[in-house]
């Protein structure tokens, strides 16, 4: 009897100093000025933090320290401590930021400045404006290339995605895309740059040695008219293999054989689907529902949706990162 | 060869720097009135440069984009004078430019399209809402931005249905303008479902518009106007020419809505809008024009963006290169209304969604959930291809 006892004991033991993933996910919502905390293994927001007017670009900070949130109306950038869970700094942004991307080293920052048709580059150490790049209209997509040497930004009203050499901060080519790019990815082996385009409907496929498209993934949902299919948020795997797409007021996110540009099927998630993360071991993809207020967790080796979480409002970026 | 093979994969790369070439220059026309039109509201009085302040921003927008692609967008300004001919200003702006935004009553924009037919010039009927300029009026050379009266009473109606406020009483003026906006909600409500229980008319019997004791007076009149009529849920006012709709909210004889010409109004486009993205639209038209941007400025921004998009698409400034471009089944533009917008190909009508808006918020758009259309729910609003009276020859 008492070996039931110290077996249901031990099992108990074990199931809880089981590892955790220790992840966790820092959501920006949009309306409500907060930024969501889940915890990956619960599956629930532990904490929300208030930060400035109109969160959105949000990212962990290369050293993992901190969370960077840009706050478009405030004309900042906010940082987050990331073990106290607070708003503890801010740095310049140019105007109206949306969205930013790091190097590698986290020494630089570029930002998206929507307003003013600009990209700002911001020294993370000496804290100022460094650089000012001319970009077309409503600019919000910020990528880097693999090895650094490109920075990619797109321009909503302009439709185009200009490749700009980070060295020089010069614009080199622009490639002009379906309507309202949205976001910009690089495969890991750099063999291909995707660019949403959210009014267009597709995401262009290009080849960024030759700075030309070469092709352009669909989609058609049976039933659904085709301009509710928004793509948005793009997240592809680390071995570029599998992609996800967010398709916006689709209320889907599409999987995506990366090799063929295929759809391989669509995951029904919550209303307005726009951006995504993965967990660092890439065993799930957070995505934000805009509308319905929610993250829905997918299971990325499964490929279907398991859990939906309760955010803030209009949840818009996500970033998830080890816990320090 | 070559160009095809550029249009296949749709390049549209060029070099960062400014290429040595000179840029190639697209001229673009804008036709209007001068003086503007008189509202019973303070508020809704337009500015003196409504409509072309959209136009402007667009060349702005456009030749942002242009200077990656080595193209510059002028616009040259007409604005008539009372008795100033249309015809000959639309010739004087063809002569410079192959395109013209034109924001001119329809019989001056038939004269000025038949003008310019054999001269290849494309107009952009940014302001005009008559659906006999997209029927039995419609010319080759004309694409139509603005809605159409039709499409804004359809707008109105579907919302209306939707909110089971399917009794109308309708209050129509005296003028031709305000009998053509009737003429538009009778054919919506047979439509879509509603009941004109009564209809009457408000006459223009003139005088002054603003009086000191104006509210006194017009506090007593309008429920007066109002009284006995048969059960109803809404008023709905068709009054285009200002004389007495504004004065309807909170006077009526029976607590009800207003709709149409005051109270819940349909258009084009609102400055509260905020949707999908349309705050950058908001905050770049502040900033270059100080004021807040109405429906006609959207117009003229949208065809202006038109010329834009497809110079940007076919990489030239070819006048007849870019009409094709625009006029072929895929072309869309994006104007901030949440969804592509396109050209309706049996007429060149813009198929948008419309806004429902009460001069503060946006209370809703149309078409609303549920009104089904077997090739775009937007063809719900309007004339649809198969009533359509438009041959374009």
């Amino acid at each position: 009897m008492w070996r039931s006892y110290l077996l249901c004991g031990l099992i108990g033991w074990i199931a809880i100093t089981a590892p955790a993933s220790g992840f966790i996910a820092y959501v920006s919502n949009e309306k409500s000025n907060t930024v969501s905390v889940i915890d990956t293994d619960k599956w629930i927001v532990t904490k929300t933090i208030k930060v400035g007017q109109r969160p959105r670009g949000i990212e962990f900070a290369r050293d993992g320290k901190s969370v960077l949130v840009a706050v478009g109306d405030d004309d900042k950038i906010e940082v987050i401590d990331t073990v106290t869970q607070q708003v503890v700094d801010s740095l310049p942004s140019g105007p109206d930021p949306e969205r930013f991307t790091q190097d590698a080293a986290g020494k630089l920052l570029y930002v998206a400045n929507e307003n003013d048709n600009t990209v700002t580059v911001i020294d993370l150490e000496k804290r100022a404006r460094v650089g000012e790049i001319q970009v077309g209209v409503e600019p919000e997509g910020m990528t880097l290339s693999p090895d650094g040497k490109l920075l990619i930004n797109t321009s909503e009203t302009t439709n185009m995605a200009h490749f700009i050499d980070t060295a020089t901060r010069e614009i080199v080519a622009n490639v002009l895309v379906d309507a309202r790019p949205r976001f910009a990815a690089f495969k890991r082996d750099s063999s291909e740059l995707w660019v949403s385009s959210e009014i267009g409907g597709t995401v262009s496929v290009i080849d960024p040695a030759k700075r030309a498209i070469t092709g352009k993934i669909s989609f058609d949902i049976p039933g659904l008219r085709r301009e509710a299919i928004q793509p948005v948020g793009i997240a592809i795997t680390r071995d570029d293999k599998t992609a996800f797409i967010a398709l916006g007021p689709a209320n889907r996110v599409a999987v995506v054989d990366a090799a063929s540009h295929s759809v391989i099927k669509y995951l029904l998630v919550g209303q307005r689907v726009w951006q995504m993360a993965f967990t660092p071991d890439e065993k799930y993809l957070l995505v934000t529902n805009g509308v319905s207020n929610d993250v829905s967790v997918i299971d990325a080796t499964a490929q279907k949706v398991i859990k939906t979480i309760q955010v803030g409002e209009l949840p818009w970026g996500i970033t998830i990162a080890q816990q320090p | 060869m070559i160009r095809w093979l550029v249009g296949a994969i749709g390049l549209g790369i060029v070099a960062g720097h400014a290429a040595a070439a000179e840029p190639i220059e697209i001229g673009i026309g804008y036709l209007g009135q001068a003086g503007v039109k008189s509202k019973l509201s303070l508020i809704d009085q337009p500015a003196e440069n409504d409509g072309i302040a959209g136009a402007r921003l667009a060349i702005e927008d456009n030749n942002t984009t242009g200077k990656f692609l080595n193209q510059r967008f002028f616009l040259q300004e007409i604005r008539l004078k009372e008795g100033d001919d249309p015809v000959k200003a639309a010739a004087e702006l063809a002569g410079r430019n192959g395109f013209i935004i034109a924001d001119l009553p329809a019989d001056a924009l038939i004269a000025a399209a038949d003008a310019l037919r054999d001269r290849g010039t494309v107009l952009f009927n940014a302001g005009s809402i008559d659906d006999r300029l997209r029927e039995q009026n419609c010319r080759a050379n004309v694409i139509h931005v603005a809605p159409t009266r039709s499409m804004l009473a359809d707008a109105l109606a579907q919302y209306l249905v939707w909110k089971q406020w399917k009794r109308w009483l309708l209050v129509v003026g005296s003028h031709d303008q305000d009998k053509l906006y009737a003429e538009a909600l009778r054919r919506a409500a047979a439509r879509f479902g509603a009941k004109i229980v009564q209809e009457r008319t408000f006459e223009d019997t003139g005088g002054a518009r603003r009086t000191d004791s104006g509210v006194t007076l017009i506090q007593r009149q309008m429920p007066v106007f109002t009284q006995q009529a048969p059960a109803y849920d809404i008023l709905v006012a068709a009054d285009e020419s200002e004389v007495f709709a504004a004065y309807l909210p909170y006077r009526t004889w029976d607590p009800r809505p207003v709709a149409g010409s005051a109270g819940l109004v349909p258009r084009s486009w609102d400055a509260s809008l905020d949707q999908w993205g349309a705050i950058q639209m908001q905050n770049r038209f502040m900033k270059l024009n100080s004021r807040r941007m109405t429906a006609l400025d959207m117009q003229a921004w949208t065809a202006v963006r038109m010329i834009g998009e497809a110079a940007s698409r076919v990489n030239s400034g070819d006048r007849k290169a870019m009409f094709d471009f625009v006029k072929q089944p895929n072309f869309s533009v994006a104007a901030f209304k949440g969804q592509r917008l396109t050209l309706r190909d049996w007429n060149l009508q813009l198929r948008q969604p419309i806004l429902l808006v009460d001069g503060r918020m946006v209370v809703s758009v149309s078409p609303q959930e549920g009104f089904l259309h077997q090739v775009s729910e937007l063809d719900t609003l309007g004339f649809d291809r198969p009533e359509t009276k438009c041959r374009l020859h």
